[in-house]
């Protein structure tokens, strides 16, 4: 599978309109200078050979370098991962936090003011562009109220940023026990990860509530009720728990959705993550940047995959494609 | 309007207050509370690289050069009508040299060196690192080696050290261009020592060493560079290139959003913000300093292409000519920023470049040209802009489109990507109908002629090729300017410019730069921020 | 849709009495319905019923703030944006639907026999879905419309592409899960081919989480365009479209200028909660458990 997306990550960068080597020969080249410039990035290559010497360069680790940002491409993403990372997974725990209570509250009472006041909630979040989202809370708390911080990116320059370990700040200050950057860097983090969070509320709390509804209306529920199982008991052990397995699928899409779609908040909070970076490398065909951004979420996407299959495994025993 | 201002100037107000009771939670004072000696600048562009000879290094990368590194000379600097400063092309100054000297048949300047000029590592600046640096500079290729050309600076061989303190170029020819092209970004001089020392046998111009450690002996030092984020400039005080700088320290950082950008000058969280739209400009004029400056040697132009058919007609150009609403765009896309390039009187009283075009909007006369051509009936043909300057170009084009399709010319807009935009446009020079921008930043006519009007030169993207243009351009390109041959031929070019109309004027565009307590501003050609003349206010 | 539901047992006259009765029963459902009545009438009639040329710019009244000539206000070339927003319901409901429905039937088809034979057939699907997955949705959609170019067309196909695999996988799962459940194993032992039972009897059981997942890409679809517009990839200019009319239009929000974007905004948003809301309707009206 990692070698398909080798593959179509190679063919979709090629397929790019456009001459990387006119683009980086700058602004006054002539032909001469484009063609060195053609040389010494391997263009003038053919497409196969080109692809041998990225599969060898790949196998020893080396993801090549990126033109535009003029780093390998393995350090410009090694610092920009943690940070799209932390922003998406603080802006997930954020909605789900609010989405599943409030799917679980909706399912409970299907049809009633609660029920629909919480579609009419979630679907206003995720009805709107994340971009347009971003701006606006931009607009009123930060240039209106002045209650959030200047919108560039992690941590205001009046902070030094914490020593690198895990490359989360909120993690790496933590660590180091500097409180202060801490605050400062969660601050910077509310507004791209309400405007993330707004986004992503509405397909786990619908997810919820219709995996609830589907669980509350089936035949063990009923046993259990009739049984004379405390309603709480059978919210959270019978019907939660099997609600959960679709909960978890939607998740993960969720999940890799929006590390995509932050593409446009981190390009709106000039946040330094893979997204923005992925973009501004299609843009100008910096072929080796779009083949490493695609690589490496392919990864992060496969050791996903992992951990939503073992947590299958773990909620419903029922499944085992493989097995059979 | 007066009362949204007034209310967001309320706003501004109380959201200082709220950002200020909130500062006892901080040790250190942001940037933005009036401490002395940091300034924030934010800019929409991205830095990638410290070493402007590199390949692939991008124009906002050239502020480095401008800012860590010398040059042998520098341009002097005058005031300009809206009270602020622009470097001054007429006079040329001393940076690392202390003094040069041309010898009377033009062919070698000889520069002395400043004898105290030292590298940050405290070495002494000596000829032999300008001749290293200029033989890396038309050795490697690319962008610093054209730049050099133009010059007439193309071989090694015409660099000579002759001593620690002294340097020699050597010309082929005697050319105006060849001391005001030593004063622009390319030719920077590096501390030959520190980069030989870094390196090898593949890399003997130490190009990935410098890419991310500079070695020079500029004004600011690079305290600290995060790509794609910021990079944080500390004054060097051992700086002998000019005045001191009166800020230790400059914080650039990068902020994508024109909108998050406008929220933060606006609000005072930074102190300058480089080349802001043209409305950002227009809007924020009175409430902040703000600068535009109209580009040098720069218009936004009209290009149609020789190649295709229809524009080969005299009378089908003329008839674009006259059908371009000039005015609104230069209301809708510019906001007014910039100068107009239409309606000039169309009498050719001196050399001064650009200059307003004879034509305005006028649909009838375009009627009459379109008539008496072969394509009466109009014609369709794709309109193509590029994406990275959608900004102007896109509401030009819409307005351009309109009016075409009332002469029965349709049009398509067609948006083409950064990458593309400059196959397209200038290396192929495939696009029949399509916007263009160059400035030149040598700031002679007889350089734009060269670049945008002589066949087969990159910026020349109408595929135009006049034979007198060929004879003129290559006549005036190396005489004086004083030379009194020199405006006739010129006049001459611009007649035919404005007949042959491969490219139809438009503006002259603005650099917009927004300052919030800081002073200083000055323009560059170059298009960059100098920081070495800013302080905060 | 529904005749599929509408399987023998029941007749046409208790599919639309189930109908009236969702609706009476979920007022929501009912609001959701009209205000997707009224985009349809926006998207048939809405360029003939507009006041002024949605192209037709006048750059003496650009900018201006809503008013009784201009209810939306004007952008910045000074063409009316009422016109603009009601002039680009087709296009965008064209996007979206067109882009949902491809994804839907080849999904569904895919994800339905991969789940029910299994097997390699299963396996290899499942790798091609999987590498499909691996990508960045957003940057693949991005790519494509790169690579192929920025018309109408590629962006459906890009927004139909990223989408296939939710489908799939949701139909899979389901699928697999109850081919061999009783109702299943009965339907088979009774005569059916497998294609009858997977159609009829296994395939309609998955139809309720597809709706959410209908409803929902719906909206993501114009959401997906939007994005591409913000970008730089979207629709070609001068066309009017909601997405580019807010991309653009947030730019000009921190100068005030806020109706640009905020009714574009507005209107996207209304349509894509339409879809939304319509989804969860067309949930309770086809859940087979619910209609007892």
């Amino acid at each position: 599978m990692v070698f398909g997306v080798v593959v179509i990550s190679f063919v979709l960068t090629r397929a790019l309109p456009g001459d990387p080597a006119v683009y980086f020969a700058g602004p006054a080249a002539d032909a001469a200078s484009i063609e060195e410039v053609r040389e010494a990035l391997g263009l003038d290559k053919s497409l196969p050979q080109q692809f041998l010497i990225y599969l060898g360069d790949l196998v020893r680790g080396d993801l090549g370098q990126s033109i535009s940002t003029g780093q390998s491409v393995f350090s410009d993403l090694a610092n920009r991962l943690p940070a799209s990372l932390e922003l998406t997974l603080t802006a997930l725990l954020m909605s789900c936090g609010i989405a599943i209570p409030l799917g679980v509250l909706a399912a409970t009472r299907p049809g009633s003011w609660i029920d629909h006041l919480c579609r009419v909630l979630v679907t206003a979040g995720v009805s709107l562009p994340t971009f347009f989202t971003g701006i606006v809370l931009i607009y009123v708390f930060y240039y209106l109220l002045g209650l959030a911080p200047s919108p560039l990116g992690r941590l205001d320059f009046i902070y030094i940023e914490p020593d690198h370990v895990t490359g989360f700040y909120l993690i790496d200050a933590a660590l180091a026990g500097d409180w202060e950057t801490w605050i400062g860097a969660a601050k910077q983090l509310v507004l791209p990860a309400t405007t993330l969070a707004l986004f992503t509320l509405a397909p786990v709390a619908r997810m919820t509530r219709a995996a609830m509804l589907g669980a509350l209306s089936s035949d063990f529920v009923r046993t259990a009720r009739a049984s004379g199982l405390g309603s709480g008991t059978i919210l959270i052990t019978y019907a939660f728990r099997n609600a959960l397995l679709p909960v978890i699928t939607t998740l993960g899409m969720v999940f890799s959705f929006s590390l995509g779609a932050n593409v446009l908040v981190e390009k709106v909070f000039a946040w330094p993550g893979v997204g923005s970076y992925a973009v501004e490398a299609l843009v100008v065909s910096d072929y080796a940047a779009v083949q490493g951004f695609v690589l490496a979420m392919a990864l992060l996407f496969v050791t996903l995959n992992l951990i939503i299959d073992l947590a299958y495994m773990m909620i419903d025993p029922r499944i085992g494609f493989e097995a059979r | 309007m007066e009362f949204r201002t007034s209310r967001r100037d309320f706003f501004g107000l109380s959201g200082g207050a709220i950002g200020a009771a909130a500062l006892p939670f901080l040790k250190s004072l942001p940037a933005a509370a009036a401490e002395g000696d940091v300034l924030v600048v934010v800019t929409g562009q991205s830095i990638n690289s410290l070493d402007l000879h590199r390949t692939g290094t991008n124009r906002a990368s050239y502020q480095v050069a401008v800012n860590a590194y010398d040059r042998l000379v520098t341009f002097g600097s005058k005031a300009t009508e809206d009270g602020g400063l622009s470097y001054d092309y007429a006079t040329i100054e001393p940076e690392l040299a202390e003094s040069w000297s041309t010898s009377d048949d033009g062919l070698t300047i000889t520069f002395k060196l400043k004898p105290d000029a030292t590298f940050w590592d405290g070495a002494k600046v000596t000829a032999h690192d300008v001749k290293w640096s200029f033989d890396r500079a038309v050795t490697v290729g690319g962008f610093p080696t054209v730049q050099m050309k133009a010059g007439g600076l193309v071989r090694p061989d015409q660099f000579e050290a002759v001593d620690d303190s002294t340097f020699v170029v050597r010309l082929d020819r005697p050319s105006k261009l060849s001391l005001p092209d030593l004063a622009v970004p390319v030719p920077f001089i590096i501390n030959s020592e520190v980069a030989k020392a870094h390196a090898t046998a593949d890399d003997p111009w130490a190009m990935e060493y410098l890419h991310m450690n500079p070695a020079g002996s500029g004004a600011f030092k690079v305290a600290k560079w995060t790509p794609g984020e910021q990079l944080i400039y500390e004054r060097n005080d051992a700086w002998v290139g000019g005045p001191l700088p009166a800020v230790q320290r400059v914080v650039v950082r990068e902020v994508p959003s024109p909108a998050t950008r406008r929220a933060l000058i606006e609000r005072g969280s930074v102190h300058l913000s480089f080349e802001i739209p043209d409305k950002d400009a227009k809007e924020l004029d009175g409430k902040l300093q703000v600068f535009s400056t109209p580009v040098e040697n720069c218009i936004n132009v009209v290009g149609l292409n020789y190649i295709f058919e229809p524009f080969q007609d005299p009378d089908v150009r003329k008839a674009v000519a006259y059908a371009i609403p000039y005015e609104e765009i230069f209301q809708t896309a510019a906001y007014g920023r910039g100068k107009p390039m239409w309606g000039g009187s169309g009498e050719l009283d001196s050399i001064e470049w650009p200059r307003p075009s004879p034509y305005f909007t006028d649909l009838d006369k375009a009627r009459e040209h379109l008539e008496r051509s072969a394509f009466a009936s109009g014609f369709e043909v794709p309109f193509s802009i590029s994406l990275d300057l959608a900004d102007w170009m896109e509401p030009t084009a819409l307005l351009i489109q309109e009016n075409l399709t009332k002469l029965g010319i349709s049009t398509e807009i067609e948006k083409i990507p950064g990458a593309n935009w400059r196959t397209a446009s200038l290396v192929d020079k495939r696009l029949p109908l399509h916007l263009e921008n160059f400035g030149g930043w040598l700031n002679y006519p007889c350089y734009y002629f060269f670049w945008a009007y002589q066949d087969g030169h990159l910026f020349n993207s109408s595929n135009y090729r006049n034979e007198e243009v060929e004879t003129l351009v290559e006549e005036t390109l190396y005489l004086p300017i004083d030379d009194p041959d020199y405006a006739p031929k010129i006049k001459r070019l611009f007649e035919i410019a404005f007949e042959d109309l491969p490219r139809i004027p438009l503006w002259q565009p603005a650099l917009n730069v927004a300052i919030n307590r800081a002073e200083g501003y000055e323009y560059w050609f170059h298009r960059q921020p100098d920081m070495r003349t800013l302080s905060t206010g | 849709m529904s005749s599929v539901i509408a399987s023998p047992q029941i007749g046409r006259q208790g599919a639309l009495d189930h109908t009236l009765y969702v609706l009476r029963e979920n007022p929501v459902t009912l609001i959701a319905f009209a205000m997707f009545a009224l985009l349809c009438v926006a998207a048939i009639f809405g360029p003939s019923l507009v006041p002024y040329d949605p192209l037709a710019s006048n750059a003496a009244i650009a900018l201006e703030p809503p008013s009784w000539a201009h209810w939306f206000g004007t952008d910045n070339l000074g063409r009316d944006v009422f016109s603009r927003v009601v002039v680009a319901t087709r296009l965008d409901l064209m996007i979206s639907v067109a882009a949902v429905a491809l994804s839907f039937v080849v999904g569904s088809v895919l994800g339905a026999a991969a789940g029910y034979w299994g097997g390699w057939l299963d396996m290899v699907l499942n790798r091609v879905l999987d590498t499909i997955m691996a990508f960045p949705l957003f940057v693949l959609a991005m790519g494509i419309v790169a690579a192929l170019g920025n018309t109408i067309e590629n962006i459906v196909y890009a927004t139909a592409i990223i989408n296939v695999p939710f489908y799939a996988r949701l139909v899979r799962a389901e699928v697999n899960i109850r081919r061999d459940a009783g109702f299943a194993l009965a339907a088979r032992l009774s005569g059916n081919s497998d294609f009858r039972v997977l159609a009829f009897h296994i395939f309609p059981n998955a139809l309720p989480p597809m709706m959410v997942q209908v409803s929902l890409n719906l909206g993501w679809a114009i959401l997906n365009a939007a994005g591409l517009s913000f970008i730089g990839l979207g629709v070609r200019p001068p066309t009017p479209e909601w997405g580019i009319m807010v991309a653009e239009g947030a730019n000009f929000i921190v100068s005030g200028e806020w109706w640009l974007a905020v009714f574009p905004g507005a209107t996207l948003m209304l349509a894509v909660f339409t879809f939304n809301l319509l989804g969860d309707g067309l949930r309770d009206i086809v859940d087979p458990r619910k209609r007892t």
